[in-house]
Protein backbone atom coordinates (compact mmCIF):
# COMPACT_ATOMS: atom_id res chain seq x y z
CA UNK A 1 0.00 0.00 0.00
CA UNK A 2 1.02 3.62 -0.33
CA UNK A 3 2.25 3.62 -3.88
CA UNK A 4 1.08 7.13 -4.57
CA UNK A 5 2.85 9.86 -2.64
CA UNK A 6 1.23 13.27 -2.35
CA UNK A 7 3.37 16.38 -2.64
CA UNK A 8 3.12 17.38 0.98
CA UNK A 9 4.09 13.87 2.11
CA UNK A 10 7.39 13.82 0.18
CA UNK A 11 9.72 15.18 2.89
CA UNK A 12 8.51 12.52 5.34
CA UNK A 13 8.84 9.75 2.78
CA UNK A 14 12.37 10.82 2.00
CA UNK A 15 13.30 10.79 5.68
CA UNK A 16 11.74 7.38 6.13
CA UNK A 17 13.63 6.01 3.17
CA UNK A 18 16.87 7.45 4.51
CA UNK A 19 16.16 5.82 7.84
CA UNK A 20 15.65 2.43 6.24
CA UNK A 21 18.91 2.75 4.33
CA UNK A 22 20.79 3.64 7.45
CA UNK A 23 19.33 0.73 9.35
CA UNK A 24 20.49 -1.67 6.69
CA UNK A 25 23.97 -0.25 6.35
CA UNK A 26 24.58 0.21 10.04
CA UNK A 27 24.28 -3.38 11.14
CA UNK A 28 28.02 -3.61 11.70
CA UNK A 29 28.42 -0.15 13.17
CA UNK A 30 27.61 0.87 16.70
CA UNK A 31 25.16 3.70 15.92
CA UNK A 32 21.94 2.06 17.07
CA UNK A 33 21.25 4.85 19.54
CA UNK A 34 21.58 7.53 16.89
CA UNK A 35 19.20 5.69 14.61
CA UNK A 36 16.68 5.30 17.38
CA UNK A 37 16.84 9.02 18.02
CA UNK A 38 16.32 9.74 14.34
CA UNK A 39 13.43 7.33 14.25
CA UNK A 40 11.68 9.12 17.10
CA UNK A 41 12.27 12.43 15.38
CA UNK A 42 10.75 11.19 12.10
CA UNK A 43 7.73 9.79 13.90
CA UNK A 44 7.27 13.14 15.62
CA UNK A 45 7.52 15.06 12.36
CA UNK A 46 5.03 12.72 10.78
CA UNK A 47 2.55 13.18 13.54
CA UNK A 48 2.86 16.95 13.31
CA UNK A 49 2.52 16.93 9.54
CA UNK A 50 -0.73 15.00 9.52
CA UNK A 51 -2.14 16.94 12.43
CA UNK A 52 -1.50 20.25 10.71
CA UNK A 53 -2.88 19.43 7.28
CA UNK A 54 -4.74 22.15 5.44
CA UNK A 55 -8.26 21.50 4.26
CA UNK A 56 -7.09 21.11 0.69
CA UNK A 57 -4.50 18.52 1.78
CA UNK A 58 -7.29 16.58 3.50
CA UNK A 59 -9.27 16.67 0.27
CA UNK A 60 -6.25 15.13 -1.46
CA UNK A 61 -6.04 12.39 1.17
CA UNK A 62 -9.77 11.74 0.77
CA UNK A 63 -9.11 11.10 -2.92
CA UNK A 64 -5.97 9.04 -2.42
CA UNK A 65 -6.06 6.27 -5.04
CA UNK A 66 -4.82 3.68 -2.52
CA UNK A 67 -7.54 4.41 0.04
CA UNK A 68 -9.90 1.58 0.95
CA UNK A 69 -13.13 1.82 -1.03
CA UNK A 70 -16.60 0.49 -0.24
CA UNK A 71 -15.94 -3.10 -1.31
CA UNK A 72 -12.63 -3.12 0.60
CA UNK A 73 -14.42 -2.14 3.81
CA UNK A 74 -17.15 -4.68 3.15
CA UNK A 75 -14.58 -7.43 2.61
CA UNK A 76 -12.53 -6.45 5.64
CA UNK A 77 -15.41 -5.87 8.05
CA UNK A 78 -18.07 -8.43 7.16
CA UNK A 79 -18.73 -12.08 6.45
CA UNK A 80 -20.99 -13.76 3.91
CA UNK A 81 -21.47 -10.63 1.82
CA UNK A 82 -23.82 -11.31 -1.07
CA UNK A 83 -23.85 -8.53 -3.62
CA UNK A 84 -27.23 -7.77 -5.18
CA UNK A 85 -27.59 -6.14 -8.55
CA UNK A 86 -29.95 -3.93 -10.51
CA UNK A 87 -32.70 -1.40 -9.98
CA UNK A 88 -35.37 -3.58 -11.67
CA UNK A 89 -36.20 -0.70 -14.04
CA UNK A 90 -33.24 0.06 -16.23
CA UNK A 91 -29.96 -1.63 -15.33
CA UNK A 92 -27.20 -2.31 -12.85
CA UNK A 93 -25.14 0.74 -11.96
CA UNK A 94 -21.57 -0.30 -11.15
CA UNK A 95 -20.92 2.99 -9.33
CA UNK A 96 -23.12 1.89 -6.43
CA UNK A 97 -22.80 -1.55 -4.86
CA UNK A 98 -24.77 -3.21 -2.13
CA UNK A 99 -25.96 -6.39 -0.51
CA UNK A 100 -26.63 -8.31 2.66
CA UNK A 101 -23.76 -9.26 4.95
CA UNK A 102 -22.94 -10.15 8.52
CA UNK A 103 -21.25 -7.48 10.59
CA UNK A 104 -20.32 -9.05 13.90
CA UNK A 105 -23.55 -10.63 15.07
CA UNK A 106 -25.72 -8.30 13.02
CA UNK A 107 -27.24 -9.08 9.65
CA UNK A 108 -27.17 -5.81 7.76
CA UNK A 109 -27.65 -4.22 4.35
CA UNK A 110 -24.49 -2.47 3.15
CA UNK A 111 -24.66 0.04 0.30
CA UNK A 112 -21.98 2.37 -1.02
CA UNK A 113 -20.51 4.24 -3.93
CA UNK A 114 -17.63 2.34 -5.48
CA UNK A 115 -14.59 3.88 -7.13
CA UNK A 116 -12.02 2.06 -9.23
CA UNK A 117 -8.33 1.87 -8.49
CA UNK A 118 -6.90 2.16 -11.98
CA UNK A 119 -8.08 3.49 -15.32
CA UNK A 120 -9.80 0.30 -16.36
CA UNK A 121 -11.68 -0.25 -13.12
CA UNK A 122 -12.48 3.44 -12.90
CA UNK A 123 -14.13 3.36 -16.29
CA UNK A 124 -16.07 0.26 -15.17
CA UNK A 125 -17.16 2.07 -11.99
CA UNK A 126 -17.69 5.40 -13.76
CA UNK A 127 -15.27 6.92 -11.19
CA UNK A 128 -17.86 6.32 -8.48
CA UNK A 129 -20.34 8.68 -10.15
CA UNK A 130 -23.78 7.10 -10.11
CA UNK A 131 -26.56 7.41 -12.66
CA UNK A 132 -30.24 7.41 -11.59
CA UNK A 133 -30.36 3.60 -11.68
CA UNK A 134 -27.64 3.55 -9.02
CA UNK A 135 -29.78 5.57 -6.63
CA UNK A 136 -32.80 3.45 -7.52
CA UNK A 137 -30.85 0.26 -6.88
CA UNK A 138 -29.81 1.67 -3.51
CA UNK A 139 -33.44 2.43 -2.67
CA UNK A 140 -34.54 -1.01 -3.75
CA UNK A 141 -31.99 -2.56 -1.42
CA UNK A 142 -33.00 -0.30 1.45
CA UNK A 143 -36.63 -1.32 1.00
CA UNK A 144 -35.49 -4.92 1.02
CA UNK A 145 -33.69 -4.32 4.31
CA UNK A 146 -36.82 -2.69 5.70
CA UNK A 147 -38.92 -5.66 4.65
CA UNK A 148 -36.71 -8.07 6.56
CA UNK A 149 -36.05 -5.68 9.42
CA UNK A 150 -32.30 -5.34 8.87
CA UNK A 151 -30.31 -2.17 9.63
CA UNK A 152 -28.87 -0.25 6.68
CA UNK A 153 -25.28 1.00 6.53
CA UNK A 154 -24.30 3.31 3.68
CA UNK A 155 -20.74 4.23 2.72
CA UNK A 156 -20.33 7.55 0.90
CA UNK A 157 -17.46 8.04 -1.53
CA UNK A 158 -18.21 9.92 -4.72
CA UNK A 159 -17.00 12.94 -6.67
CA UNK A 160 -20.67 13.57 -7.49
CA UNK A 161 -23.71 12.19 -9.26
CA UNK A 162 -22.88 11.70 -12.93
CA UNK A 163 -23.65 14.89 -14.89
CA UNK A 164 -24.42 13.12 -18.15
CA UNK A 165 -27.06 13.48 -20.82
CA UNK A 166 -28.68 10.13 -20.15
CA UNK A 167 -28.59 10.71 -16.41
CA UNK A 168 -30.80 13.74 -17.00
CA UNK A 169 -33.07 11.82 -19.37
CA UNK A 170 -33.62 9.17 -16.73
CA UNK A 171 -34.24 11.69 -13.96
CA UNK A 172 -31.10 12.13 -11.87
CA UNK A 173 -32.78 14.81 -9.76
CA UNK A 174 -35.88 12.72 -9.17
CA UNK A 175 -33.85 9.66 -8.21
CA UNK A 176 -31.88 11.58 -5.58
CA UNK A 177 -34.95 13.43 -4.27
CA UNK A 178 -36.88 10.16 -4.00
CA UNK A 179 -34.07 8.60 -1.94
CA UNK A 180 -34.00 11.53 0.50
CA UNK A 181 -37.77 11.25 0.83
CA UNK A 182 -37.85 7.47 1.32
CA UNK A 183 -34.74 7.21 3.50
CA UNK A 184 -36.25 9.70 5.93
CA UNK A 185 -39.15 7.35 6.60
CA UNK A 186 -37.44 3.97 6.40
CA UNK A 187 -38.49 1.83 9.37
CA UNK A 188 -35.05 0.41 10.17
CA UNK A 189 -31.90 2.06 11.57
CA UNK A 190 -29.64 3.76 9.02
CA UNK A 191 -25.98 4.54 9.68
CA UNK A 192 -24.20 6.73 7.15
CA UNK A 193 -20.40 6.78 6.90
CA UNK A 194 -18.40 9.17 4.76
CA UNK A 195 -15.34 7.10 3.81
CA UNK A 196 -13.80 9.36 1.14
CA UNK A 197 -15.38 12.08 -0.92
CA UNK A 198 -18.84 13.37 -0.09
CA UNK A 199 -19.69 15.53 -3.06
CA UNK A 200 -23.03 17.19 -2.90
CA UNK A 201 -26.39 15.64 -3.80
CA UNK A 202 -24.61 12.67 -5.36
CA UNK A 203 -23.31 11.68 -1.92
CA UNK A 204 -26.38 12.74 0.08
CA UNK A 205 -28.52 10.59 -2.25
CA UNK A 206 -27.64 7.66 0.03
CA UNK A 207 -26.85 9.83 3.06
CA UNK A 208 -29.95 10.30 5.20
CA UNK A 209 -29.59 8.38 8.45
CA UNK A 210 -29.86 8.17 12.22
CA UNK A 211 -26.11 8.45 12.73
CA UNK A 212 -23.64 10.17 10.44
CA UNK A 213 -20.04 9.06 10.91
CA UNK A 214 -17.08 10.43 9.02
CA UNK A 215 -13.56 9.13 8.62
CA UNK A 216 -10.88 11.57 9.66
CA UNK A 217 -9.50 12.45 6.22
CA UNK A 218 -12.67 12.97 4.21
CA UNK A 219 -14.58 15.89 2.83
CA UNK A 220 -18.31 16.47 2.59
CA UNK A 221 -19.90 19.57 1.11
CA UNK A 222 -22.31 21.08 -1.35
CA UNK A 223 -19.68 21.35 -4.08
CA UNK A 224 -16.08 20.31 -4.72
CA UNK A 225 -13.38 22.93 -4.09
CA UNK A 226 -12.49 22.93 -7.80
CA UNK A 227 -16.02 23.59 -9.03
CA UNK A 228 -16.53 26.18 -6.31
CA UNK A 229 -13.34 27.90 -7.43
CA UNK A 230 -14.40 27.87 -11.07
CA UNK A 231 -17.80 29.38 -10.31
CA UNK A 232 -17.06 31.91 -7.58
CA UNK A 233 -13.52 32.89 -8.60
CA UNK A 234 -14.21 32.17 -12.28
CA UNK A 235 -10.93 30.31 -12.35
CA UNK A 236 -9.88 26.75 -11.46
CA UNK A 237 -6.82 27.92 -9.48
CA UNK A 238 -8.49 28.87 -6.21
CA UNK A 239 -9.27 25.36 -4.98
CA UNK A 240 -7.20 25.79 -1.80
CA UNK A 241 -9.09 28.96 -0.85
CA UNK A 242 -12.38 27.34 -1.82
CA UNK A 243 -11.62 24.33 0.42
CA UNK A 244 -10.88 26.70 3.31
CA UNK A 245 -14.04 28.72 2.70
CA UNK A 246 -16.29 25.67 2.42
CA UNK A 247 -15.17 24.26 5.80
CA UNK A 248 -15.60 20.73 4.53
CA UNK A 249 -13.44 18.52 6.77
CA UNK A 250 -14.57 16.12 9.48
CA UNK A 251 -13.75 18.50 12.38
CA UNK A 252 -15.59 21.31 10.55
CA UNK A 253 -18.68 19.18 10.08
CA UNK A 254 -18.63 17.99 13.67
CA UNK A 255 -18.64 21.62 14.74
CA UNK A 256 -21.49 22.36 12.33
CA UNK A 257 -23.41 19.46 13.93
CA UNK A 258 -23.82 17.79 10.56
CA UNK A 259 -21.94 14.64 11.56
CA UNK A 260 -22.11 12.83 14.90
CA UNK A 261 -18.72 11.25 15.15
CA UNK A 262 -15.24 11.21 13.60
CA UNK A 263 -13.62 7.83 12.99
CA UNK A 264 -9.86 8.01 13.39
CA UNK A 265 -7.66 6.72 10.59
CA UNK A 266 -4.21 5.17 10.86
CA UNK A 267 -1.47 7.82 10.90
CA UNK A 268 -1.03 9.14 7.37
CA UNK A 269 -4.46 8.00 6.24
CA UNK A 270 -6.65 4.93 5.86
CA UNK A 271 -4.59 3.76 2.87
CA UNK A 272 -1.59 3.11 5.12
CA UNK A 273 -3.36 0.22 6.78
CA UNK A 274 -6.65 -0.97 5.31
CA UNK A 275 -7.22 -3.57 7.99
CA UNK A 276 -6.68 -1.15 10.85
CA UNK A 277 -9.01 1.40 9.24
CA UNK A 278 -11.68 -1.25 8.72
CA UNK A 279 -11.32 -2.55 12.30
CA UNK A 280 -11.81 0.91 13.78
CA UNK A 281 -14.84 1.53 11.62
CA UNK A 282 -16.27 -1.88 12.41
CA UNK A 283 -16.12 -1.38 16.14
CA UNK A 284 -17.73 2.06 15.83
CA UNK A 285 -20.52 0.61 13.69
CA UNK A 286 -21.16 -2.18 16.18
CA UNK A 287 -21.34 0.33 19.01
CA UNK A 288 -23.88 2.41 17.12
CA UNK A 289 -25.90 -0.63 16.09
CA UNK A 290 -26.10 -1.81 19.70
CA UNK A 291 -27.90 1.43 20.51
CA UNK A 292 -29.99 1.84 17.37
CA UNK A 293 -31.53 -1.63 17.20
CA UNK A 294 -33.27 -0.95 20.52
CA UNK A 295 -35.17 2.03 19.13
CA UNK A 296 -38.70 1.57 17.76
CA UNK A 297 -39.33 2.34 14.07
CA UNK A 298 -41.55 5.39 14.75
CA UNK A 299 -38.89 6.83 17.02
CA UNK A 300 -36.14 6.19 14.44
CA UNK A 301 -38.14 8.15 11.87
CA UNK A 302 -38.91 10.96 14.28
CA UNK A 303 -35.26 11.25 15.29
CA UNK A 304 -34.16 11.42 11.64
CA UNK A 305 -36.69 14.16 10.96
CA UNK A 306 -35.47 16.16 13.95
CA UNK A 307 -31.83 15.55 13.15
CA UNK A 308 -32.00 16.97 9.63
CA UNK A 309 -34.60 19.52 10.70
CA UNK A 310 -32.12 21.10 13.09
CA UNK A 311 -29.37 21.48 10.47
CA UNK A 312 -28.80 25.03 9.31
CA UNK A 313 -28.15 28.47 10.80
CA UNK A 314 -30.19 31.64 10.34
CA UNK A 315 -31.30 34.82 12.05
CA UNK A 316 -34.93 35.51 12.90
CA UNK B 1 -24.68 22.34 -7.78
CA UNK B 2 -24.07 25.83 -8.95
CA UNK B 3 -26.80 28.41 -8.53
CA UNK B 4 -25.01 30.49 -11.07
CA UNK B 5 -25.42 30.15 -14.79
CA UNK B 6 -23.58 32.19 -17.28
CA UNK B 7 -26.29 32.46 -19.86
CA UNK B 8 -26.09 36.00 -21.09
CA UNK B 9 -29.56 36.44 -22.41
CA UNK B 10 -31.24 35.38 -19.17
CA UNK B 11 -29.10 37.09 -16.62
CA UNK B 12 -28.87 40.59 -18.00
CA UNK B 13 -32.03 41.77 -19.67
CA UNK B 14 -30.87 45.25 -18.63
CA UNK B 15 -28.76 45.63 -21.71
CA UNK B 16 -31.85 45.27 -23.85
CA UNK B 17 -33.88 47.67 -21.80
CA UNK B 18 -31.51 50.51 -22.46
CA UNK B 19 -33.05 51.57 -25.74
CA UNK B 20 -36.54 51.61 -24.28
CA UNK B 21 -37.72 54.84 -22.66
CA UNK B 22 -39.02 55.27 -19.11
CA UNK B 23 -38.71 51.63 -18.09
CA UNK B 24 -42.35 51.29 -19.09
CA UNK B 25 -41.68 48.91 -21.91
CA UNK B 26 -40.29 45.40 -21.96
CA UNK B 27 -38.83 43.55 -24.89
CA UNK B 28 -39.92 39.96 -25.33
CA UNK B 29 -36.94 37.61 -25.24
CA UNK B 30 -38.88 35.14 -27.35
CA UNK B 31 -39.85 37.24 -30.36
CA UNK B 32 -38.54 40.76 -29.77
CA UNK B 33 -41.98 42.32 -29.43
CA UNK B 34 -42.07 45.52 -27.37
CA UNK B 35 -44.78 45.29 -24.74
CA UNK B 36 -46.04 47.91 -22.29
CA UNK B 37 -45.61 46.89 -18.66
CA UNK B 38 -49.30 47.31 -17.89
CA UNK B 39 -50.23 45.08 -20.76
CA UNK B 40 -47.66 42.52 -19.66
CA UNK B 41 -49.14 42.47 -16.17
CA UNK B 42 -52.67 41.98 -17.51
CA UNK B 43 -51.32 39.12 -19.56
CA UNK B 44 -49.61 37.60 -16.47
CA UNK B 45 -46.14 38.39 -17.79
CA UNK B 46 -46.41 36.31 -20.91
CA UNK B 47 -45.97 37.54 -24.48
CA UNK B 48 -49.22 38.15 -26.35
CA UNK B 49 -47.56 37.24 -29.58
CA UNK B 50 -45.39 34.18 -28.85
CA UNK B 51 -46.47 33.07 -25.34
CA UNK B 52 -42.93 33.57 -24.03
CA UNK B 53 -43.05 33.39 -20.23
CA UNK B 54 -41.13 36.25 -18.66
CA UNK B 55 -39.17 35.33 -15.58
CA UNK B 56 -41.01 36.86 -12.65
CA UNK B 57 -40.73 36.70 -8.87
CA UNK B 58 -42.84 35.87 -5.85
CA UNK B 59 -44.76 39.15 -5.97
CA UNK B 60 -46.03 38.36 -9.46
CA UNK B 61 -46.72 34.68 -8.73
CA UNK B 62 -48.80 35.67 -5.72
CA UNK B 63 -50.95 37.67 -8.18
CA UNK B 64 -50.99 34.82 -10.68
CA UNK B 65 -52.02 32.10 -8.26
CA UNK B 66 -53.65 33.45 -5.13
CA UNK B 67 -56.95 35.24 -4.59
CA UNK B 68 -56.66 38.98 -4.26
CA UNK B 69 -55.14 40.08 -0.93
CA UNK B 70 -55.40 36.57 0.50
CA UNK B 71 -51.64 36.06 1.01
CA UNK B 72 -50.48 36.21 4.61
CA UNK B 73 -46.73 36.03 4.72
CA UNK B 74 -44.94 34.04 7.42
CA UNK B 75 -41.36 34.13 8.73
CA UNK B 76 -40.69 37.21 6.63
CA UNK B 77 -37.77 38.44 8.71
CA UNK B 78 -35.67 35.32 8.56
CA UNK B 79 -32.27 35.96 6.99
CA UNK B 80 -28.90 34.33 6.60
CA UNK B 81 -26.41 34.43 9.47
CA UNK B 82 -23.47 33.63 7.18
CA UNK B 83 -22.65 30.58 9.30
CA UNK B 84 -19.31 29.79 7.63
CA UNK B 85 -18.16 33.44 7.45
CA UNK B 86 -17.67 32.64 3.80
CA UNK B 87 -15.37 34.73 1.64
CA UNK B 88 -14.61 34.31 -2.04
CA UNK B 89 -13.91 37.33 -4.20
CA UNK B 90 -16.46 39.05 -1.97
CA UNK B 91 -17.79 38.45 1.50
CA UNK B 92 -20.99 36.41 1.50
CA UNK B 93 -22.30 38.78 4.13
CA UNK B 94 -21.90 41.66 1.68
CA UNK B 95 -23.57 39.67 -1.08
CA UNK B 96 -26.57 39.11 1.18
CA UNK B 97 -26.80 42.76 2.19
CA UNK B 98 -26.58 43.82 -1.45
CA UNK B 99 -29.23 41.29 -2.51
CA UNK B 100 -31.58 42.42 0.25
CA UNK B 101 -31.13 46.04 -0.83
CA UNK B 102 -31.59 45.26 -4.50
CA UNK B 103 -34.62 42.98 -4.22
CA UNK B 104 -36.40 44.13 -1.07
CA UNK B 105 -36.51 40.47 -0.05
CA UNK B 106 -34.68 38.85 2.87
CA UNK B 107 -33.84 35.64 1.01
CA UNK B 108 -34.77 33.58 -2.04
CA UNK B 109 -38.15 32.28 -0.89
CA UNK B 110 -41.36 33.73 0.53
CA UNK B 111 -43.89 31.55 2.31
CA UNK B 112 -47.29 32.00 3.82
CA UNK B 113 -50.93 31.06 3.57
CA UNK B 114 -53.42 32.15 0.96
CA UNK B 115 -56.51 31.16 -0.97
CA UNK B 116 -57.00 29.71 -4.41
CA UNK B 117 -60.58 30.25 -5.57
CA UNK B 118 -61.58 30.37 -1.92
CA UNK B 119 -59.67 27.27 -0.85
CA UNK B 120 -56.96 27.69 1.81
CA UNK B 121 -53.45 26.63 0.88
CA UNK B 122 -49.93 26.77 2.29
CA UNK B 123 -47.84 28.57 -0.29
CA UNK B 124 -44.17 29.07 -1.04
CA UNK B 125 -42.55 30.85 -3.94
CA UNK B 126 -38.88 31.24 -4.73
CA UNK B 127 -37.24 34.33 -6.22
CA UNK B 128 -34.50 33.79 -8.77
CA UNK B 129 -33.35 37.37 -8.44
CA UNK B 130 -32.10 36.76 -4.89
CA UNK B 131 -28.61 35.21 -5.39
CA UNK B 132 -29.85 33.03 -8.23
CA UNK B 133 -32.72 31.62 -6.19
CA UNK B 134 -30.16 29.54 -4.35
CA UNK B 135 -31.08 27.42 -1.35
CA UNK B 136 -29.20 27.92 1.89
CA UNK B 137 -30.33 27.53 5.49
CA UNK B 138 -33.04 30.20 5.23
CA UNK B 139 -34.70 28.78 2.13
CA UNK B 140 -34.54 25.25 3.55
CA UNK B 141 -35.95 26.29 6.91
CA UNK B 142 -38.77 28.38 5.44
CA UNK B 143 -39.74 25.60 3.05
CA UNK B 144 -39.67 23.11 5.95
CA UNK B 145 -41.88 25.38 8.03
CA UNK B 146 -44.43 25.92 5.30
CA UNK B 147 -44.61 22.17 4.82
CA UNK B 148 -45.28 21.92 8.56
CA UNK B 149 -47.97 24.59 8.25
CA UNK B 150 -49.71 22.47 5.60
CA UNK B 151 -49.28 19.42 7.83
CA UNK B 152 -50.67 21.02 10.97
CA UNK B 153 -53.51 22.94 9.30
CA UNK B 154 -54.29 20.03 6.95
CA UNK B 155 -54.31 22.28 3.90
CA UNK B 156 -52.78 21.58 0.47
CA UNK B 157 -49.22 22.76 -0.19
CA UNK B 158 -48.16 24.66 -3.29
CA UNK B 159 -44.50 25.51 -3.92
CA UNK B 160 -43.20 27.40 -6.95
CA UNK B 161 -39.52 26.74 -7.57
CA UNK B 162 -37.06 28.80 -9.54
CA UNK B 163 -33.55 28.17 -8.40
CA UNK B 164 -30.00 27.53 -9.49
CA UNK B 165 -29.67 24.95 -6.71
CA UNK B 166 -28.01 24.83 -3.31
CA UNK B 167 -26.10 27.91 -2.16
CA UNK B 168 -22.35 27.32 -2.17
CA UNK B 169 -21.60 29.93 0.47
CA UNK B 170 -23.23 27.89 3.20
CA UNK B 171 -21.36 24.69 2.33
CA UNK B 172 -22.72 21.51 3.88
CA UNK B 173 -25.50 23.45 5.63
CA UNK B 174 -27.00 24.13 2.20
CA UNK B 175 -26.67 20.51 1.17
CA UNK B 176 -28.52 19.35 4.28
CA UNK B 177 -31.53 21.49 3.34
CA UNK B 178 -32.26 18.91 0.62
CA UNK B 179 -32.69 16.27 3.30
CA UNK B 180 -34.51 18.63 5.67
CA UNK B 181 -37.18 19.57 3.12
CA UNK B 182 -37.56 16.09 1.63
CA UNK B 183 -38.02 14.46 5.03
CA UNK B 184 -40.75 16.96 5.94
CA UNK B 185 -42.47 16.18 2.63
CA UNK B 186 -42.42 12.48 3.50
CA UNK B 187 -44.31 13.23 6.71
CA UNK B 188 -46.79 15.37 4.77
CA UNK B 189 -47.31 12.54 2.30
CA UNK B 190 -47.93 10.07 5.13
CA UNK B 191 -50.66 12.43 6.36
CA UNK B 192 -52.19 12.30 2.85
CA UNK B 193 -52.09 16.04 2.33
CA UNK B 194 -51.63 17.04 -1.32
CA UNK B 195 -48.49 18.80 -2.52
CA UNK B 196 -48.38 20.44 -5.93
CA UNK B 197 -44.93 21.44 -7.14
CA UNK B 198 -44.69 24.12 -9.81
CA UNK B 199 -41.39 24.38 -11.65
CA UNK B 200 -40.52 27.72 -13.25
CA UNK B 201 -37.51 28.73 -15.28
CA UNK B 202 -34.93 27.70 -14.16
CA UNK B 203 -35.07 24.92 -11.59
CA UNK B 204 -31.78 23.05 -11.28
CA UNK B 205 -29.38 21.41 -8.83
CA UNK B 206 -30.33 20.71 -5.25
CA UNK B 207 -33.75 22.30 -5.52
CA UNK B 208 -34.73 19.90 -8.29
CA UNK B 209 -33.08 17.06 -6.36
CA UNK B 210 -35.39 17.69 -3.40
CA UNK B 211 -38.78 19.36 -3.04
CA UNK B 212 -39.26 20.53 -6.64
CA UNK B 213 -39.35 16.92 -7.93
CA UNK B 214 -41.40 15.52 -5.06
CA UNK B 215 -44.86 16.88 -5.83
CA UNK B 216 -47.82 14.54 -5.86
CA UNK B 217 -48.28 16.45 -9.06
CA UNK B 218 -45.41 18.26 -10.78
CA UNK B 219 -46.40 21.12 -13.08
CA UNK B 220 -43.89 22.94 -15.27
CA UNK B 221 -44.23 26.31 -16.95
CA UNK B 222 -43.62 26.16 -20.71
CA UNK B 223 -40.00 25.91 -21.87
CA UNK B 224 -38.55 26.19 -18.35
CA UNK B 225 -35.05 24.81 -17.84
CA UNK B 226 -35.35 21.93 -15.38
CA UNK B 227 -32.57 19.52 -14.46
CA UNK B 228 -29.99 18.32 -11.99
CA UNK B 229 -26.69 19.26 -13.60
CA UNK B 230 -26.49 22.53 -15.50
CA UNK B 231 -26.30 22.35 -19.31
CA UNK B 232 -22.79 23.81 -19.34
CA UNK B 233 -21.47 21.06 -17.05
CA UNK B 234 -23.16 18.32 -19.07
CA UNK B 235 -21.77 19.72 -22.28
CA UNK B 236 -18.28 19.69 -20.74
CA UNK B 237 -18.74 16.12 -19.53
CA UNK B 238 -19.90 14.60 -22.79
CA UNK B 239 -17.96 16.93 -25.08
CA UNK B 240 -20.89 17.34 -27.44
CA UNK B 241 -23.59 19.91 -28.06
CA UNK B 242 -26.85 19.20 -26.30
CA UNK B 243 -29.93 18.35 -28.34
CA UNK B 244 -32.48 21.09 -28.89
CA UNK B 245 -35.05 21.31 -26.11
CA UNK B 246 -32.89 19.23 -23.75
CA UNK B 247 -33.85 19.77 -20.08
CA UNK B 248 -36.82 21.93 -21.02
CA UNK B 249 -40.30 21.36 -19.58
CA UNK B 250 -41.59 19.58 -22.68
CA UNK B 251 -38.59 17.22 -22.57
CA UNK B 252 -39.34 16.39 -18.93
CA UNK B 253 -42.97 15.76 -19.78
CA UNK B 254 -41.89 13.38 -22.53
CA UNK B 255 -39.48 11.57 -20.15
CA UNK B 256 -42.13 11.25 -17.46
CA UNK B 257 -40.86 13.62 -14.79
CA UNK B 258 -43.59 16.25 -14.87
CA UNK B 259 -47.33 15.65 -15.14
CA UNK B 260 -48.22 18.69 -17.16
CA UNK B 261 -46.79 21.72 -18.86
CA UNK B 262 -49.21 24.51 -18.06
CA UNK B 263 -49.24 28.05 -19.38
CA UNK B 264 -49.32 30.79 -16.76
CA UNK B 265 -52.78 31.77 -18.02
CA UNK B 266 -54.12 28.36 -17.04
CA UNK B 267 -52.05 27.84 -13.91
CA UNK B 268 -54.48 29.00 -11.25
CA UNK B 269 -57.45 27.13 -12.70
CA UNK B 270 -55.43 23.93 -13.13
CA UNK B 271 -54.14 24.04 -9.54
CA UNK B 272 -57.63 24.86 -8.26
CA UNK B 273 -59.17 21.92 -10.14
CA UNK B 274 -56.45 19.58 -8.94
CA UNK B 275 -56.99 20.54 -5.31
CA UNK B 276 -60.71 19.94 -5.83
CA UNK B 277 -60.11 16.50 -7.27
CA UNK B 278 -57.51 15.46 -4.73
CA UNK B 279 -59.26 16.54 -1.55
ZN1 LIG C 1 -42.89 37.19 -27.72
Amino acid sequence: MGKTILDFEKPIFELEEKLEEMKESSASLDIGKDILRLETKVAQLKEELYKGLTRWQRVQLARHPDRPFTLDYINLMTENFIELHGDRHYGDDKAIVGGFAKLGDYKVMLIGQQKGRDTKSNVYRNFGMANPEGYRKALRLMKLAEKFNKPVITLLDTPGAYPGLEAEERGQAEAIARNLFEMSRLRVPIIVVIIGEGASGGALGIGVGNRILMLQNCWYSVISPESCSSILWRNWDYKEQAAEALKLTAPDLLEQKIIDRIIEEPLGGAHKDHQAAADTLKSALLEELDKLVKIKPEKLIEERLEKFGSMGEYIE
Amino acid sequence: MPWFRRSKEKISPDSKKKDLPDGLWEKCLGCGEIIHKKQLEVNLWTCLKCDYHFRVGSEEYIQVLLDDRSFKELFKKMRSSDPLKFVDTKRYNERITAAIKKTGLNDAVRVGTGKINGKSVAFGCMDFKFIGGSMGSVVGEKIARIIDKAYKSKIPLIIISQSGGARMMEGAYSLMQLAKTSSRLARLADAKIPYISILADPTTGGTTASYAMLGDVNIAEPKALIGFAGPRVIKQTIGKDLPKGFQRSEFLLERGFVDKVVSRQELKQTVSNLIDLMT
